[in-house]
């Protein structure tokens, strides 16, 4: 069956051409001009912008690998990317799997509304409104304080658990859509087969649900991993001092120091690395999937 | 394996009652089927059955333990779905083998079983195939032999042939039949074909809007169906409504008809009789060979000739009667044509009327 696709796809080909030309066209000039701008400059010495001399050079690239430093924040950003996968999961997946089989018509479309909210609304404001609700004297401090009778002091604001807060609320609706998606497709006389054998609810899930709805949780991991790895703005605005990660540098790189070269070298060390990761991991997630 | 007694079943989905008053005892070891048009509660029945929902009102016992408040995973049944739903992350073999793994059998013993099942149903070296790369009949296989492998109390089988085609489901229904012989276990079989429950059961429960209209074996609700409803939907009939005579009825022009089958009424009800068309014999001479037989005149409006047999289309009186004739000669009557139609008492079932 996936035999005649694929013949399928391939005398369709010609036709397709002209529906392909746009996309292709926007990306060419959109991504990987930018991009391959971005390579050449990894390699130079000075911005040319700035008017100085400049020429090629290897040192940007050998800067990473002479600075601990560099190779600290990028185990760090890792960790990170890592555990804001893992939290994405453990608070998508359920919120994923309640959508796509136990609502049902209008509740299910108000409830999705909820869990796309966060697309809707700017980034910034989104994480501001955190540093609101974090602060010491903020929303969850003086709400907690309301309720419990005892006094108790929350500041979560510039720190570690600040930071997965926010990035998690940013890409927590990745993985509900990309699970919900997979999970939705799922029959569900699949499931009560299951049952009529005499699985129970977590044999069930375990043995047939999350194996049949891995192509959604890949999906969205590498839909969250890749950018939380890189993300400068809710380690900066939420970290403080405790928010330098690979990508704050980057980001100081272009913004503060204005060595682009550097950043630019710092940026593809990264892509390089993360593409590395996601090969690794393609053959356990393929057999997985 | 074990029977099941269904009493006084009812369920209602808001303002719908899907299943109203329904009880019936299917008998241990026995091929029961449920027959009725879409709506009519036979998959709400089984679906009570099988423990995926629970009655309002009523008891469901298997094998005389009542387990109308058990949740179908203890109820220990097996079910064949309309649309297989083979577990499409898993081999045949696991396929089949899922219900023994659950219940945490050991390895070894699941292959055995496992084979056994296949072997069973014929697929004996399919089972390291992926259920994608099985034809419909097969997967139908497989969903039975999955289905049948923890050797449940009772087998249920949900429209299980609708999806195949016609020569293929011929061919289902005969094996079907031969492995629920072989293993004795009590079946309930949910269709809205007639000729697959006509042909594979030992009886037949005809529902409609959520009630039981009749049951009984197959043999005897074609021969004496009790309703309009059960004589047109279980095979065909040709249904004459009148008034009663006590003996038959009596047409609005006159003509008596009687009828030595169904149900005694007194003379002067509103009454139907109901006539199978292979069992009306059609002539182009009013002959004299019994007396006693009913007799109508009619013409024959329109011929179906379909290789060993033909239909007839007889119109009389306003109606439109149909009649089948073997083709065991050559002579055929022509569109047209005034004809005599001629059948016994004991081929015509008296109604009461609805």
């Amino acid at each position: 069956m996936a035999g005649q696709v694929a013949t399928g796809a391939r005398s369709g080909l010609r036709s397709a051409l002209p529906l392909l030309v746009p996309a292709y066209l926007w990306l060419t000039v959109a991504i990987f001009m930018p991009l391959s701008a971005m390579v050449f400059f990894s390699f130079m010495t000075e911005l040319p912008l700035s008017g100085k001399a400049w020429s090629f050079t290897l040192d940007n690239y050998a800067t990473f690998f002479a600075q601990g430093l560099y190779r600290t924040l990028l185990l760090a950003s890792l960790k990170l990317g890592l555990e804001v996968t893992l939290w994405c999961v453990v608070i998508g997946y359920p919120a994923a799997y309640v959508l796509a089989k136990v609502f049902r018509g209008r509740s299910r479309e108000a409830i999705f509304l909820l869990v796309i909210l966060p697309f809707w609304s700017n980034g910034l404001v989104r994480i501001f409104s955190w540093a609101m609700v974090l602060r010491e004297g903020g929303i969850l401090d003086t709400a907690l304080n309301a309720v419990l009778p005892f006094k108790i002091n929350i500041d979560l604001m510039y720190s570690y658990p600040a930071v997965i807060i926010g990035l998690v609320h940013s890409y927590v609706p990745y993985m509900v859509l990309t699970c919900y998606l997979t999970l939705q497709a799922i029959d569900d006389s699949l499931i009560e087969a299951g049952r009529s054998l005499g699985a129970s609810r977590l044999q069930m899930l375990k043995r047939v649900i999350i194996p049949l709805s891995m192509p959604g949780l890949v999906a969205g991991a590498a839909l969250i991993f890749v950018p939380v790895v890189g993300s400068f703005m809710e380690p900066r605005i939420l970290g403080g001092r405790t928010g330098t990660f690979y990508g704050t540098i980057i980001e100081d790189q272009f913004v503060a120091v204005f060595n682009w070269p550097l950043g630019a070298a710092l940026s593809f060390i990264l892509l390089a690395v993360v593409l590395v990761i996601l090969a690794l991991a393609s053959p356990v997630l393929k057999r997985a999937a | 394996m074990a029977g099941v007694q269904v009493a006084n079943l009812s369920r209602s989905f808001g303002a719908h009652k899907a299943l109203d008053d329904v009880s019936i005892d299917f008998a241990d070891g026995g091929f029961y089927a449920l027959l009725g048009p879409s709506g009519s509660g036979k998959t709400t029945l089984l679906r009570q059955i099988a423990g995926f929902d629970f009655p309002d009102t009523g008891r469901i016992a298997i094998g005389g333990e009542s387990v109308e408040r058990v949740p179908v995973e203890k109820r220990r049944i097996g079910m064949v779905f309309q649309n297989y739903a083979l577990f499409p992350n898993m081999s045949v073999a696991d396929n089949v083998g899922f219900g023994l793994s659950v219940r945490g059998q050991a390895k070894p013993t699941i292959a055995s079983e496992v084979q056994r099942a296949l072997d069973l149903v014929q697929l004996g070296r399919l089972g390291g195939r992926r259920p994608h790369q099985l034809s419909g009949g097969q997967r139908q296989r497989v969903a039975l032999a999955r289905a049948i492998v923890t050797k449940p109390r009772v087998l249920l089988l949900d429209e299980p042939l609708g999806a195949l085609d016609k020569a293929l489901r011929v061919d289902m229904q005969i094996e079907l039949k031969r492995i629920q012989r072989d293993i004795g276990i009590t079946t309930i079989f949910v269709t809205h074909d007639q000729e697959e429950a006509l042909t594979m059961s030992d009886r037949i429960g005809i529902l409609r809007d959520g009630r039981l209209v009749q049951e009984g074996p197959p043999e005897e609700i074609y021969d004496r169906p009790k309703s309009e409803f059960a004589a047109t939907f279980l095979g065909d009939a040709n249904i004459f409504r009148g008034d009663s005579t006590g003996t038959g009825i009596r047409l609005p022009d006159g003509t008596a008809i009687a009828a030595a089958a169904g149900a005694t009424l007194a003379a002067g009800a509103r009454a139907s009789c109901a006539v199978r068309p292979e069992r009306i014999r059609i002539a182009t001479d009013s002959g004299t060979s019994d007396p006693n037989a009913n007799m109508l005149r009619g013409q024959v409006s329109r011929r179906i000739f379909a290789g060993n047999s033909s239909t007839y289309f007889v119109d009389r009186d306003g109606q439109t009667l149909k009649v089948i004739v073997q083709n065991t000669g050559v002579e055929r009557l022509a569109e047209g044509q005034e004809v005599v139609l001629r059948w016994s008492p004991e081929s015509t079932v008296l109604i009461a009327a609805n």
